[in-house]
């Protein structure tokens, strides 16, 4: 008789579905999944390191470069962690414009997880379609800091610049006329709120749009439901996050249980999901995206009503408007101190975390006093999900773990940091 | 909250007893400081207590204690940082383990009390060099395939050692020493006391 003996299988770095640089190394018995390995590593920039040999503002930008699809819920716990540490009070508007963006990133984040883990089990059009919202999202984040991704906007102590008046506008091309110009510029006559605004009345018809397209989908069900099952104990023990716990019956949201900015201060539920299966994930982040879609509104409303200043008033940490900085000796003397050697953070140690799209994200910044953080240590929900995956994949089918990298929205950037 | 935190501070107190070094609030947050040989006995008591009960471990980082304050450092040079969080009851709590031998330091293994320590642990061998004792799996883990040395202790180079290219003449991928040199862009300064007045 032959000797039947286990398969072992590279997965990726170079596949489609690994969401990246994931190499998985697979031990098969047949087309079942015995043992799944994940290497990771091969993003690895070192960034820890790298900001301790930077001052604290020098960091920020690669904040954004970590989880690269959800990039300003990164500067958001990175800008927590020096504001605690360093005592610094932010104003209320500018508190809100950072709920606003995070919860803009949210969606941001959960319309390409959808695309893509539709995507990996089959569905084309989902990508599309949620890459035709994102347009709109990124397109804020252009108006509000310039770059479509890498926006470091949020500041500790507040954002860089105040929401801008007017939207950015489609030009006249040789692929546009006229009257398709006046339709594509139709909600970007008004203020930068006015586009938000008009974007959240859209988005809760385009979320039914993706539900009709997958929900009661039969392909969908087959291929999510009952896959990747973890139970709450396990998913607890297994540090695992945000959705991915919340997918598990936990009703645990950083935004509600450890309110940070103004959280306290908006409406919005907690979906929570029964079996912990792929399925219930994609239910939860469905109506995450709706949840979103609601502080967003909230936000926007009290924008709207409360101007005000949007950085902290404390030029050891923030730098002076430019007028006071060329009529004032001392706030020039601020501008050069602030621009040449950085912000001193006190001595101490600090931990913040944001419930980021893909769980909890942690900074842990341990400051000497000095004007380079001493020890940055970066908490990556994604970090955690992927060890994961070698129990949720045990006995699965190939095709299986590809849409439990789905559900788990890996991305490298976070993960090998 | 600080009310809450003095609350846990006493709970902690009271479970742990004499295995505590110490317990300091800072900044609304509980950090406890334990003796290596107490590892296991102080974990699982924090997590199976039922007035304490971390059932999560959030974060394990290593620390490398040797140029803090730019000044010659006073005590084991490495340590471990667990981050651990109660969902029960809503708070965190940081536990500092020092390691007590700075040319192999050797810290107690938690992976089998959280499974999520196993990949943190992993991360703090391979970065930090700190063994994890009684781990199932203890490979490098974000490094190349083959790297020497640990890359995040404060001696090691920001450029590292090695560089990679390819050698056309040997049709392969080899390494050879950095050919670039470090520079430092802005100082790292630490104020004197009552800096500017």
């Amino acid at each position: 008789m032959a000797e039947i003996r286990n398969y072992t299988l590279n997965f990726g770095p170079q596949h489609p579905a690994a969401h990246g640089v994931l190499r998985l190394v697979l031990e098969l018995d047949g087309e079942v999944v015995q043992r799944a390995d994940p290497h990771i590593g091969l993003l690895h920039r070192g960034t820890e390191k790298l900001a301790e040999s930077k001052t604290f503002i020098q960091s920020l930008p690669y904040m954004d470069r970590l989880d690269y699809v959800s990039m300003m819920c990164n500067e958001h716990a990175y800008c927590l962690a020096i504001e605690k540490l360093a005592g610094i009070e932010v104003p209320l508007r500018a508190q809100y414009i950072r709920v606003m963006f995070a919860e803009i990133t949210r969606i941001l984040n959960h319309l390409l997880w959808i695309g893509a883990h539709a995507l990996d089990i089959g569905a084309m059009t989902m990508f599309l379609y949620a890459f035709r919202e994102r347009e709109d999202l990124m397109d804020c984040y252009e108006a509000v800091s310039g770059a479509r991704m890498h926006a470091a906007y949020f500041r500790p102590g507040g954002v860089y610049r105040d929401l801008p008046d007017s939207m950015p506008q489609y030009t006249v091309s040789k692929i546009k006329n006229a009257r398709e110009l006046a339709k594509l510029n139709e909600g970007r006559q008004g203020t930068m709120l006015d586009f938000i605004e008009d974007f959240t009345k859209r988005f809760p018809e385009k979320i039914d749009e993706y539900e009709t397209l997958l929900t009661d989908n039969r392909i969908w069900k087959q291929r999510t439901v009952g896959i990747g099952v973890v139970s709450p104990e396990r998913a607890k023990n297994m540090g695992l996050t945000g959705a991915m716990l919340r997918g598990s019956g936990i009703a645990w949201d950083l935004r509600k249980t450890q309110p940070y900015d103004v959280y306290d201060r908006v409406e919005f539920d907690v979906p929570v999901g029964v079996t912990g299966d792929c399925y219930d994930r994609y239910l939860v982040r469905v109506e995450e995206m709706r949840q979103s879609n609601r502080i967003v509104e909230q936000c926007v409303a009290w924008l709207k009503a409360n101007p005000g200043p949007v950085i902290t008033e404390n030029h050891k940490f923030a730098p002076p408007s430019r007028e006071d900085m060329k009529s004032n000796m001392e706030e020039l003397i601020h501008h050069f101190k602030l621009f040449t050697e950085g912000m001193h953070v006190p001595e101490g140690e600090a931990y913040a975390a944001v419930e980021h799209p893909k769980g909890e994200f942690g900074i842990y910044l341990v400051s000497d006093g000095a004007n380079k953080p001493y020890r940055l240590k970066i908490r990556a929900p994604g970090y955690a999900h992927l060890a994961a995956l070698d129990e949720m994949s045990r006995g699965h089918m190939i095709a299986d773990v590809v849409a439990i990298i789905g559900t788990q929205d890996i991305v490298f950037g976070e993960i090998d940091r | 909250m600080s009310v809450k935190m003095e609350k846990l501070k006493t709970a902690v107190e009271e479970v742990l007893g004499d295995k505590l070094v110490s317990t300091k609030i800072a900044l609304d947050e509980l950090t406890v400081v334990c003796k290596a040989a107490d590892t296991l006995a102080v974990m699982t008591a924090l997590r199976d207590h039922d007035t304490l009960s971390f059932e999560q471990c959030i974060d394990v980082c290593g620390m490398d204690y040797s140029t803090y304050k730019d000044q010659p450092w006073d005590g084991p040079r490495f340590a471990v940082v667990y981050h651990l969080l109660s969902l029960k009851h809503n708070v965190r709590v940081r536990v500092r383990i020092f390691a007590e031998d700075d040319s192999f330091p050797v810290v107690p293994s938690v992976a089998d009390i959280w499974s999520a320590a196993n990949w943190f642990e992993r991360e703090a061998f391979d970065l930090y060099g700190i063994v994890f004792d009684g781990h199932p799996d203890l490979r490098r883990l974000l490094t190349d395939y083959g790297f020497v040395g640990h890359p995040f202790r404060k001696d090691f180079p920001l450029s590292g050692h090695v560089e990679m290219r390819y050698d056309a003449a040997q049709q392969r991928v080899i390494y050879q020493p950095v050919t670039i040199e470090p520079r430092e862009i802005t100082p790292r300064i630490i104020r004197e006391e009552n800096y500017g007045g």
